[in-house]
């Protein structure tokens, strides 16, 4: 199962659980590279094999509606749909 | 992922067109628009049928019945939240711009029935039924439409029938 790295600014330990096609993944994605800041994503939807069912599960454990975009902060704090605010501020960019 | 730009543009004027001789509203952001056709395009091309581009598709068609767009979410989202789970589908409040789009709770999975067959005769029935009272049009579900599909009458004219 591979997590794609985006190279940045460290603001704790970001994973982002997202669907290639999904509007609201993309937009998160852009928001994240507009603020800079180090963070892994995976898109679930491009998963294969015996990685399908691992992702689900892990992912599951934070979001049993396996819904998207799903953020995880510090393996702490889950943010699920596209809320800008609030992904703001859990990053610390709450001004920007 | 190898969608061309024509195809994308003629899903999203079929689209439109249907919508709107339905009582239908796509939403106005026409990029944001065009890249949610160009994710039911994607879907169609790996799983054989357009299944809603925000949500994760199982790639057999009995268990993602529901979520083939226009999934059966979209109208009890529209009339709740203004929106369906995408943004594909407005409510005339948010077409005109005197709303904004909200991140919306996924409903599938409400009732845990939406693997496969929840629209089952006896389920249909439990919903109410509306009459539009400009043309008679008649329809069971939890709201009434946005605006009738066949006299485009507003969701105003709707009386409760059944
Ligand atoms: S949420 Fe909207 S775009 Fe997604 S399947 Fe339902 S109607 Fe289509
Ligand atoms: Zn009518």
């Amino acid at each position: 199962m591979e997590w794609k790295h985006v190279d940045g600014e460290d603001r704790g330990k970001v994973n982002f659980f997202a669907l290639s096609t999904c509007i609201w993944c993309r937009k998160t994605k852009a928001l994240l590279n507009r603020l800079g800041v180090d963070y892994y994503y995976i898109d679930v939807d491009l998963v294969t094999g015996d990685d399908v069912d691992k992702v689900r599960d892990e992912m599951g454990r934070w979001n049993p509606m396996l819904s998207f975009p799903t953020i995880i902060i510090d393996d702490d704090k889950v943010i699920i749909g596209y809320r800008e605010q609030e992904l703001k501020e859990a990053l610390g960019y709450g001004d920007k | 992922m190898g969608i061309n730009k024509e195809d994308i543009e003629k899903l999203y004027e079929e689209k439109k067109v249907e919508a709107e001789s339905s009582g239908y509203k796509l939403n106005p952001d026409v990029d944001f628009t065009l890249g949610l056709m160009e994710g039911l395009l994607i879907n169609e091309k790996r799983y054989g049928y357009q299944s809603c581009p925000c949500r994760l598709a199982s790639g057999k068609i009995e268990e993602d019945q529901d979520i083939i767009c226009p999934c059966d979410y979209r109208d009890a989202d529209v009339a709740q939240y203004g929106s369906c789970y995408c943004g594909l589908y407005v409510s005339q409040e948010i077409a005109n711009g005197d709303a904004q789009i909200q991140p919306i709770p996924e409903r599938r999975g409400e009732n845990e029935e939406h693997k496969g067959v929840d629209s089952s005769f006896s389920s249909s029935l439990s919903l109410p039924v509306w009459r539009c009272k400009v043309c008679g049009y008649l329809c069971a579900r939890q709201q009434p439409p946005e605006a009738c599909p066949i006299c485009k009458a507003k969701k105003e004219k709707f009386e409760r029938f059944m």
